[in-house]
């Protein structure tokens, strides 16, 4: 088994994909190139690491039934998320970041555009990930609005344009929009402001969390809701404006409003469950988690709007030859309907919702994404039953919840100057 | 050559030295590099600055973090110093026997067979607003309203770090002790002393390095730590350790790396004041 395999590669072999690609390739050597890539592809192994959002092993595993190779998964917090994927380019092959990371990110060069006509349901992906709009009528929300981050001016860009250029940074896969999550037997009474995280009402009784890029957006949610101040771009606000926020919830924090501060998910799940916790700032998944539990939660809608976030995969710089086509190939795959639906049937949105219908029952479809009452139980991809028949999602249908973003996650510019002030809030 | 006293010397002093030079000065070496380096919101580039430095020593947020910081460590040492030397002097004076004495040594290290963040995280539904602590006091008529400072608060902190560390204590001042003679307490007791005075004037004097090594594990495990407080406060206080963890987190590692440096040489200076008290080298 010494011999080189012939393979198309238009850059020089790595010696990782040539060992890989050794043994097959000799049993090949008489096809057609295109066997060879059918043969080699099932040795190659991805590595992706990204947050556990959709890190999922049921992922990885689909991904060797289906495609063949090995997908390797690591799941780490937003923080260490952005610190690998801008320090350590050698160590992944595949990012799943988020939209607001990729604005950190992508100016260092550790990942490469991606071809759009490569991506077979490239016209299918919802609007807000192209043009921004949802639906023609979309005003499009403050922050750090995935469009304005998912495009660049050529192959080799590090720049952001604002058109669809044909150079994708990221390959948005999962997004959701976040709202408050509320323990309504322990409340006892109707919330519909994100001003109710400060009444003095739930003192000792809320949290909110503690990674500054997403906390300080539950901030201005809220600060904007009592009435203290209106933003002009709540993803990018001044000195001042980071002061006045601070400003508020640093005195709220020494009035003892708050109980804890979470930084991971289970975390938020641990603080609402025992009732430590009766309002705060949540993710979807974990709302679900403390329901399972038989604990009453409710991601609750409010007037001003949701919080929203989309997350993408972006591919390596390093990435070449057939680890690169068979990260396409992923993408591809990504997007055609598996994994949309599975992630679907735990509370998110896929990019391309269309194929995720089919691999979801019409009961199913018509509870996650039209917001229609549940006909059976509602299962998670995992069998439990999730909600009952009758029970209606919180916030309601895919449009309703997504049409009613007030404003993306985001990094501003003034964000060093925001972190700093954000240790000072968790230090007074 | 080999017979020269010198170069033999040098030669059987040099693997630890090589050890300690890549493991130990290496790093920290390369710590204080990095401290005067700068930094973008994504990538850090060599330079000469002293920004790191000036930001973080005209913070007001950096002296009440390192105030705490050292309040921390001087409550844990209080509690730990008490406990750890009532247990050790029950291991060493009261027990006789010395199986029995392993035996029960042995008994105060179980809890380290588990990770130290599996002991400390086990306080959290204990101690929480519907914990075993408030259940239980509240059903004893104790309590009418469950106590909010329990968790999540400097006493739940403190209250783990002590839990944590006072083996730490335990250890050495339990080795010092053993190691006194006998007959000088016999002494003291045919010379007239009661029993306070015995411990006061013979034992106490007798176990100082014991004590001293102790404290220098427990105040610079403290100082160090990120994780407890993160924990046992939920996010909501602030020592040295998680300032340099934020800084981490967001990619600033020159002023991780400042706040470092300013820590190691407060440590140090602690550790300096402490060994000015005893001679540990004399009396080990």
């Amino acid at each position: 088994m010494t011999t080189i395999p012939k393979i198309r590669y238009s850059r020089p072999i790595s010696r990782r994909s040539m060992l890989k690609a050794g043994g097959a390739a000799v049993a090949a050597a008489a096809l057609p190139a295109p066997m060879v890539w059918g043969q080699a592809i099932k040795d190659v192994t991805l590595r992706q690491f990204g947050t556990g959002v959709s890190n999922l092993n049921e992922v990885a595993n689909k991904v060797k039934e289906d495609l063949g190779f090995t997908l390797e998964m690591t799941a780490l917090d937003s923080d260490s998320v952005t610190q690998r994927a801008a320090t350590q380019p050698d160590s992944f092959d595949i990012a799943d970041i988020e939209y607001w990371i990729c604005k950190k990110v992508w100016p260092t060069g550790n990942l490469q555009a991606m071809d759009t006509s490569k991506i077979e349901n490239y016209d299918k992906i919802v609007g807000t990930f192209r043009s921004g709009k949802l639906t023609p009528e979309s005003v499009i929300a403050q922050g750090t609005a995935p469009h304005t981050v998912g495009f660049t001016s050529g192959p080799n860009g590090k720049d952001f344009v604002a058109e669809e250029s044909g150079w994708m940074t990221l390959i948005p896969t999962i997004y959701n929009a976040d709202t408050l999550g509320i323990r309504p037997d322990l409340i006892g009474r109707p919330i519909s402001n994100w001003s109710e995280l400060l009444n003095p009402e739930f003192k000792g009784k809320a949290s909110i969390l503690d990674i500054s890029s997403i906390g300080i957006m539950d901030m201005a949610m809220v600060v904007e809701s009592m009435g203290e101040y209106k933003y002009p771009d709540k993803g990018n606000m001044t000195k001042e404006e980071i002061d006045l926020t601070l400003g508020i919830f640093t005195e709220a924090k020494k009035n003892g409003q708050f109980r804890a501060f979470w930084k991971s998910f289970d975390e938020s799940v641990n603080l609402m469950a025992s009732g430590e916790v009766v309002i705060q700032s949540m993710w979807s998944p974990a709302i679900t988690a403390v329901r399972s539990q038989g604990i009453p939660c409710v991601y609750q809608p409010l007037e001003e709007g949701y919080r929203s976030w989309g997350g993408g995969i972006g591919l390596s710089a390093s990435l070449s030859g057939i680890e690169l086509d068979a990260a396409y190939e992923y993408i591809n795959w990504y997007l055609s309907g598996w994994v949309g639906g599975f992630l679907m049937r735990q509370g998110y949105y896929s990019a391309v919702p269309e194929t995720s219908k089919n691999f979801m029952t019409a009961d199913e479809w018509g509870f996650w994404f039209e917001g229609k009452a549940a006909e059976g139980d509602i299962t998670n991809p995992f069998g439990d039953v999730m909600e009952k028949a009758g029970a209606v999602r919180d916030g309601g249908s895919f449009y309703d919840r997504m049409g009613a973003v007030a404003c993306w996650n985001a990094v501003m510019d003034e964000n060093q100057y925001m972190v700093r002030k954000w240790n000072e809030f968790i230090a007074a | 050559m080999l017979k020269n006293r010198h170069v033999s010397g040098w030669l059987m002093a040099s693997p630890l030295a090589l050890v300690l030079v890549v493991f130990l000065i290496a790093p920290i070496l390369m710590i204080v590099v990095v401290s005067f380096w700068g930094a973008t919101e994504w990538s850090i580039y060599p330079a000469f600055l002293w920004d790191n430095y000036e930001f973080l020593l005209t913070s007001e947020v950096t002296y009440r973090v390192f105030l705490n910081t050292f309040k921390y460590a001087f409550i844990t040492w209080v509690f730990a110093l008490g406990i750890g030397f009532t247990v050790a002097y029950f291991l060493a004076f009261h027990v006789r026997s010395l199986t029995w004495q392993v035996a029960l040594f042995l008994l105060c290290t179980i809890p380290f067979w588990t990770s130290n963040i599996i002991r400390m995280i086990s306080w959290i539904p204990f101690l929480g607003r519907n914990g075993l602590a408030n259940s239980a006091l509240i059903s004893w008529g104790v309590i009418d309203e469950p106590l909010e400072w329990l968790l999540f608060s400097d006493f739940s902190v403190i209250l783990a770090f002590v839990h944590l560390y006072t083996l730490f204590m335990v250890v050495p001042i339990f080795n010092t002790m053993m190691r006194i003679d006998k007959s000088l307490i016999e002494a003291a007791a045919d010379a007239g002393a009661s029993g306070w005075q015995t411990l006061w004037h013979v034992i106490v004097p007798l176990t100082k390095p014991g004590i001293m090594i102790g404290t220098i594990f427990v105040v610079t495990l403290v100082m160090g730590d990120f994780i407890t407080v993160r924990f046992m406060s939920g996010s909501q206080s602030a020592n040295v350790g998680r300032m340099i963890q934020n800084d981490i987190g967001l990619l600033q590692y020159p002023s991780a790396s400042a706040t470092a440096v300013i820590l190691l040489i407060t440590v140090l200076m602690v550790i300096g004041i402490l060994l000015r008290f005893v001679d540990i080298r004399r009396e080990l």
